[in-house]
C-alpha cells in the first residue's frame, strides 16, 4: 500500500473529515504533508502521529511515559524493519519476533489499542496474512 | 530499570547522554553484555543498548530509550522531533552504518567513508541554517539533538569528516559536544580511542544492507513546472521569430585545432585507460563517454575544442601480461591499443586524437619536466626496502606478492591489502611471501629511488588551488579528496621503479630504472597532444587562454588534482593546469561489481555483440551516470528506460511530429499562427533549453539529459491536447490550428535533434536527415529556441527511431553476462596448468615455446642485460614445463636449479 493511501485510510479510521493531499519524495516515495499553519511534515509515522493529534485522540499515542515510548518504538520498527527489508528471511524474522512478543499481550502496549497497532497492521498487510497464525491475527 | 550496554556499541552514546534527564526519577542500573548476547527474549537477533523497565517490558530502540528518559523529565513530544527521529532511523542510520563500516571495519578513509553520508549531513546543515535556530527542534537543546548528536559523534569527532562549508552543522555539533552529559558519554563509550573503540562491536555486526543497494539510485528528482512572466514569453517569441537568421556563420573545422586568443578554448582529457584491460561499462561512462558528451557540446557551442585520450602503456602490469601471453611488452601494447581504439570507435567517441604513452615525445617531455624538477631541487633520493624475486629476476610490485597477513593470519593476503581483514599491508611485512608468478619466495633487497618532494611543493600547490577552486566546476568528491590529502599532510612520493618497461630515468646511477607510471602517465596528455600537433605548447603552456577539463573516476583524483600539478608547478614552465576536474562515482553491475575474472558484467568489446545499438548504450549509461553518488547498471532498468523514455516519449514525439507533416501537409511545414498557449509552450521549451545549457556548462551531464526528455514530454502533451489528427478533418480554422500545432511540434523535434547530438550522435543525425534540417542549424546550438524549419520547408522520409526491447531478449542477455563465461575471453591460456590439454592447446604451447626460444636466442646474441636474459629463460622453462604437462611427458629437471 502506498504511504499516501495508507494515510488516507488512517484519516477515515480517525474520523477526520477533510482529506489531506500528500506528495511523495525521493526514491522511497516518503509521504509529505503540506500543513496550512507551518512547514511541511515528512515521514509516515510523523504524519500519522500528527493526524492523531488533529483528531484529538492523543490517547492513541500512549498515556504514560512508558506507553508513549513503546508506541514510538514500534512505529520506528514499522518503518525500519517491516518496510526496510524484503528478503524472505528478514520477513520471517520480523513475524517470528512479533509473534513471540505478542504471546502474552493483547496489543503492542499491553492492553491499550494504539497507533502502533494500526500502522503495524497496515505494514504487515502486504505480507501473506495466511502465514500469520497465532495471536497476532486474533488481536485485530 | 536496567540498561544493558556493550563495549563499543554506538547506540550507547545518545542513551548515556540522555540518561542524565531521568536522574532522580528512577533508579538506573547499567550492565555490560557481550555484543552477541540476546538480551531481549522476543528478538531473534542481538540488540544493544536495551532498557529493561520496571514493568518487565523492554525498550530496544536507541531513540525510544532516549525518548523515555526525556518523557520522564516532563518533556512533551512534538511533530518536529518525531520527524527528526523518523529521519534518523530511516535515512541517517543506514548511511551512517555504511560509513562507519568502511571506516572502522574495512579501514577505508576519506571520500569512501564520507560519500555515503554526504547527503544526510548536508540535509542537517541546510535545516539548521534555514530555520536559523541553534538546535534541531527550536531554541533549546532537546531529544532530537541528543539522538542525532549521539549517532554522528563517532564519525564527526574526526574533523576530516566535518567539512567546514557545513558551517551550521559544525557549530551545532561543537555546541553539543562541549556539554557535560555528552562529554561524559563520549568518554565512557570511546575511551579516548576515537572511532576505533567501536571496532570490537562493529566487527561482529552483519555488513550493513546500505552497501548492497540503498546507495544506488537511478531515479531523478521531481520535475517542477516553472511559472513564466510575460517578459519571458515575449522574449522567447521574439527569438523564435528571428529563426535561422540569428545563427552565426559556422566555423570551418580546423586541423589541427588550436586555441585562439580572445575566444573560448576548451581542452578536454579523459583518463588514459590502462592498456591491458578491456574497459567495462563503468570505465566507459566514468571518463571517455562523459568527456565525449562534453566535447560534442563544446563544439556545438562553437568553442575551440580539443578532445584527447590514449592508452596508458607502461608499467609492471604490461610486463606481466606480456609474460602471460608470450609476447613482448610492445606487442602487447600494439595488440590492446587496437582493441581499445575499436571499442571507442564503436561507441562513437569523438576524440580528436586517441594516442599512446609509449612514444619518443613522451620520453622527451617527461625527461624535460624531470630535469627541471631536479634543477630546482624538488627531487630527493632515498633507499627503499623491496621484495625481489630472484627466480623471475625482478622487483615485485605489491600486487604480485601474496602471503600470510601479519594481522589476521589469512593465507592469501595481497601485497597491498588483506582481503580478509581489510587492513593495509606493507608488502615486506607479509609472512611467507610468494611471487605470484613463479611461487618462489622473494627476498628483501634495498634499492635507491627518487622521490618528488611534495612537502616542498605544498605551498605553490595550495596557492594554485586557492586561485582555481572557487567558482570552478570541480566536482564535490574531487574537492573532498584533495582537501583530505592536504589535511593528512603531503609526503615525498616515489617516482621511480625497478622495471624495464617505462620511460628511462635520465640520471646517473638510475640507468636501470624507469619512471613510475603515475609520474609519467599524466604527462601522457601532453605527449599525445605533441604527437597530434607540433604546436602542442599552445594548448599546454597557455593557462591564461585555455580551460582544461579533465574527466576521470574518483580514484584518479589525487594524481590529476595534486601529483601532476605539483610536478608542473615545480617545473616552472607555465603549464596549463586543470581548471575543472570532473570525477564520477562508481557504476556497479546489477547487484555487484564488474569482474573480468568472474565474467560478470558487460565489457566494451561485448556490448557490440548484444545487437543493441551504440546510441542506446550511450543513452542508458548517461542516464545512470554516477554523478554525485554511485549508481548501478541494470538490464531490467535499461529495458524500461528504452521502452518508456526513448520509444514512448522521445521517439514517439519526434516520429509523430514528422509523420503529421508528411501525412497531412504533403511533407511541407505548414503556416504557424501562434496562440497564447503556443507562446507559453515556446517559453517553456526555451526555459528548459536554457536549463540544459546551465547544466552542461557545469558538466552535469546526467541532469541535462533529463531536460531533453522533459521537452519531449511537453511536446507529447501538446500534441495530445490539440489533436491535430482530428482538426485536420474540421473547419478552415481547425485546419489552420492543426497546421500550427504540427509546425511547432516539428520545430521542437528539430531542436531536440541538436540537443541530443552530444548524447546520441547517430540518432541525432538520423532525425536531422529525416527533417532535412539546414546544415548550419545542425552544428550550432544557441541558448534560444529558434524556428529552424519555417513554413514551406520540405522534410524527408520519416521513420521510427527506436526499437522496443523485449523481456526475453533482455533476460537472455542478463544470463549471458551474469558470470561463468569468463573463459570465452580471447586470451590464449599460457600460465595455468592444464590437465586435459587438447591438441589445439598443445599447438598453442608449442608455438609459444618456439617464440620464447627465439626471444632468448636473440637476447643472448645481443649480449643483453643478464637479468633480462634470466627472466626470459625463466619464462621459456615455464612454458616448456607446461608443454610437458600438457603432453603428459615427465618433467625435465632444469639444469642448475633446484626442483621445487
Amino acid at each position: 500500500m502506498a504511504a499516501a493511501a495508507e494515510l488516507t485510510l488512517l484519516e477515515k479510521c480517525l474520523g477526520l473529515s477533510k482529506g489531506n493531499k500528500y506528495s511523495a519524495q525521493g526514491e522511497r516515495q516518503i509521504p509529505v504533508l503540506q500543513t496550512n499553519n507551518g512547514p511541511s511534515l515528512t515521514g509516515l509515522t510523523t504524519i500519522a502521529a500528527h493526524l492523531v493529534q488533529q483528531a484529538n485522540k492523543e490517547y492513541l499515542l500512549g498515556s504514560t511515559a512508558e506507553e508513549k515510548a513503546v508506541v514510538q518504538q514500534w512505529l520506528e520498527y514499522r518503518v525500519t524493519q517491516v518496510d526496510g527489508h524484503s528478503s524472505k528471511d528478514d520477513i520471517r524474522t520480523v513475524l517470528k519476533d512479533l509473534n513471540s512478543y505478542l504471546e502474552d499481550k493483547v496489543y503492542l502496549t499491553g492492553y491499550n489499542f494504539t497507533l502502533a497497532d494500526i500502522l503495524l497492521y497496515y505494514g504487515l498487510h502486504r505480507f501473506i496474512i495466511m502465514k500469520l497464525r497465532h495471536r497476532l491475527v486474533r488481536n485485530f | 530499570m536496567r540498561l544493558f550496554v556493550s563495549e563499543g556499541a554506538p547506540g550507547s552514546l545518545p542513551v548515556l547522554a540522555a540518561a542524565g534527564r531521568a536522574q532522580g526519577r528512577a533508579e538506573l542500573l547499567i550492565s555490560t553484555v557481550g555484543p552477541e548476547e540476546c538480551v531481549v527474549p522476543f528478538l531473534t537477533r542481538p540488540k544493544v543498548p536495551v532498557l529493561q523497565l520496571d514493568s518487565g517490558n523492554y525498550l530496544f530502540s536507541t531513540s525510544a530509550i532516549c525518548r523515555y528518559f526525556f518523557l520522564l523529565s516532563g518533556w512533551e513530544q512534538d511533530d518536529l522531533t518525531n520527524q527528526w527521529l523518523e529521519w534518523e532511523a530511516t535515512e541517517l542510520q543506514p548511511a551512517l552504518s555504511a560509513a562507519l563500516y568502511y571506516l572502522v571495519v574495512q579501514g577505508k578513509k576519506g571520500e569512501d567513508v564520507f560519500s555515503p553520508v554526504r547527503r544526510a549531513l548536508t540535509h542537517i546543515d541546510h535545516s539548521l541554517s534555514r530555520r536559523s535556530c541553534p538546535f534541531l527542534a527550536g531554541e533549546t537543546e532537546s531529544l532530537a539533538d541528543i539522538v542525532l548528536w549521539g549517532a554522528l559523534y563517532p564519525l564527526l569527532q574526526d574533523p576530516a569528516y566535518l567539512p567546514e562549508e557545513l558551517g551550521a552543522l559544525h557549530s551545532w555539533f561543537q555546541t553539543l559536544s562541549s556539554q557535560e552529559p555528552c562529554q561524559r558519554a563520549a568518554e565512557t563509550v570511546l575511551k579516548q580511542q576515537g572511532v576505533l573503540a567501536l571496532r570490537p562491536y562493529l566487527q561482529k555486526q552483519p555488513q550493513p544492507s546500505f552497501l548492497e543497494g540503498r546507495a544506488v539510485s537511478n531515479e531523478p528528482e521531481e520535475e517542477e513546472l516553472a511559472t513564466l512572466s510575460e517578459e519571458e514569453i515575449a522574449m522567447a517569441v521574439a527569438a523564435w521569430e528571428k529563426g535561422l537568421e540569428s545563427l552565426p556563420p559556422v566555423q570551418p573545422q580546423q586541423n589541427p585545432v588550436l586555441p585562439v586568443a580572445g575566444e573560448k578554448n576548451v581542452l578536454i582529457t579523459s583518463a588514459l585507460p590502462y592498456v591491458n584491460n578491456v574497459p567495462h561499462l563503468g570505465n566507459i561512462i566514468g571518463c571517455v563517454l562523459s568527456a565525449d558528451v562534453f566535447a560534442r557540446y563544446s563544439r556545438l557551442r562553437q568553442w575551440n575544442t580539443l578532445y584527447l585520450c590514449g592508452t596508458d602503456e607502461y608499467g609492471t602490469a604490461t610486463e606481466t601480461k606480456a609474460m602471460e601471453e608470450g609476447l613482448t611488452p610492445q606487442e602487447i601494447c600494439d595488440k590492446y591499443h587496437v582493441i581499445h581504439a575499436d571499442i571507442y570507435r564503436w561507441f562513437n567517441i569523438s576524440f580528436d586524437i586517441f594516442g599512446r604513452t609509449t612514444t619518443p615525445q613522451q620520453t622527451k617531455i617527461t625527461q624535460d619536466i624531470f630535469q627541471r624538477l631536479v634543477a630546482r631541487g624538488f627531487v630527493l633520493q632515498d633507499t627503499v626496502e623491496q621484495l625481489r624475486c630472484e627466480h623471475c629476476a625482478r622487483f615485485l610490485a605489491d600486487r604480485f606478492v601474496e602471503g600470510m597477513c601479519p594481522f589476521c593470519g589469512y593465507e592469501e593476503a595481497r601485497g597491498d591489502q588483506c582481503d580478509k581483514c581489510g587492513k593495509l599491508i606493507n608488502a615486506i611485512e607479509l609472512k611467507k611471501p610468494q611471487c605470484k608468478v613463479c611461487r618462489s619466495c622473494p627476498v628483501v633487497k634495498s634499492s635507491r629511488h627518487l622521490f618528488l618532494d611534495l612537502p616542498k611543493l605544498g605551498k605553490p600547490l595550495e596557492e594554485w588551488l586557492e586561485k582555481t577552486l572557487p567558482g570552478s566546476d570541480w566536482t564535490p568528491n574531487a574537492r573532498f579528496i584533495i582537501r583530505s590529502w592536504l589535511r593528512d599532510g603531503l609526503k615525498p612520493r616515489c617516482i621511480t621503479r625497478d622495471l624495464k618497461w617505462g620511460t628511462p630515468v635520465p640520471l646517473v646511477g638510475f640507468e636501470d630504472k624507469v619512471f613510475y607510471v603515475w609520474f609519467d602517465a599524466t604527462i601522457g596528455y601532453l605527449s599525445i597532444t605533441a604527437n597530434y600537433t607540433d604546436q602542442w605548447e599552445k594548448w599546454w603552456k597557455n593557462p591564461e587562454q585555455v580551460s582544461l577539463y579533465q574527466f576521470m573516476a574518483k580514484d584518479n583524483v589525487p594524481f590529476h588534482g595534486l601529483v601532476f600539478p605539483c610536478s608542473a608547478l615545480g617545473a616552472e614552465d607555465n603549464y596549463t593546469l586543470v581548471s575543472h576536474l570532473i570525477a564520477t562515482e562508481y557504476l556497479n553491475y546489477e547487484d555487484g561489481k564488474f569482474s573480468k575474472s568472474r565474467g560478470v558484467g558487460v565489457f566494451g568489446d561485448m556490448a557490440q555483440d548484444t545487437g543493441i545499438p551504440a546510441d542506446i548504450w550511450r543513452f542508458y549509461l548517461l542516464y545512470i551516470r554516477p554523478e554525485g553518488q554511485d549508481s548501478a547498471f541494470s538490464w531490467t532498468d535499461m529495458l524500461l528506460k528504452n521502452n518508456s523514455e526513448l520509444l514512448n516519449n522521445l521517439g514517439n514525439f519526434i516520429n509523430r511530429a514528422g509523420m503529421f507533416v508528411s501525412k497531412f501537409f504533403g511533407g511541407f511545414v505548414p503556416e504557424m499562427v501562434l496562440t497564447s498557449d503556443d507562446r507559453r509552450l515556446l517559453a517553456h521549451v526555451t526555459l528548459e533549453l536554457q536549463h540544459y545549457h546551465q547544466l552542461l556548462e557545469k558538466v552535469r551531464i546526467r541532469d541535462a539529459l533529463r531536460s531533453i526528455l522533459t521537452i519531449s514530454r511537453h511536446g507529447n502533451q501538446y500534441i495530445q491536447v490539440n489533436e491535430p489528427w482530428k482538426r485536420i478533418k474540421g473547419s478552415e480554422a481547425d485546419r489552420q490550428r492543426a497546421g500550427t500545432v504540427t509546425g511547432l511540434a516539428v520545430n521542437i523535434a528539430a531542436l531536440l535533434s541538436i540537443m541530443l547530438q552530444p548524447y546520441m550522435p547517430t540518432v541525432s543525425a538520423t532525425i536531422q536527415a529525416q527533417l532535412q534540417l539546414p546544415p548550419p542549424a545542425c552544428s550550432i546550438l544557441l541558448t534560444n529556441f529558434l524556428c529552424t524549419l519555417p513554413a514551406g520547408h520540405q522534410i524527408g522520409t520519416v521513420s521510427p527511431l527506436f526499437q522496443k526491447l523485449e523481456n526475453d531478449q533482455i533476460e537472455s542477455l542478463r544470463q549471458r553476462f551474469s558470470g561463468g563465461q569468463a573463459k570465452a575471453s580471447p586470451k590464449p591460456a599460457a600460465v595455468e596448468t592444464m590437465t586435459t590439454a587438447g591438441p589445439q592447446q598443445i599447438q598453442v604451447l608449442m608455438d609459444e615455446v618456439t617464440k620464447q626460444g627465439n626471444i632468448v636466442r636473440e637476447l643472448k646474441a645481443q649480449k643483453a642485460d643478464k637479468n633480462q636474459v634470466a627472466a626470459e629463460v625463466a619464462k621459456l622453462l615455464d612454458l616448456k614445463k607446461q608443454l610437458a604437462l600438457a603432453e603428459g611427458k615427465p618433467l625435465e629437471t632444469p639444469k642448475g636449479k633446484k626442483k621445487k
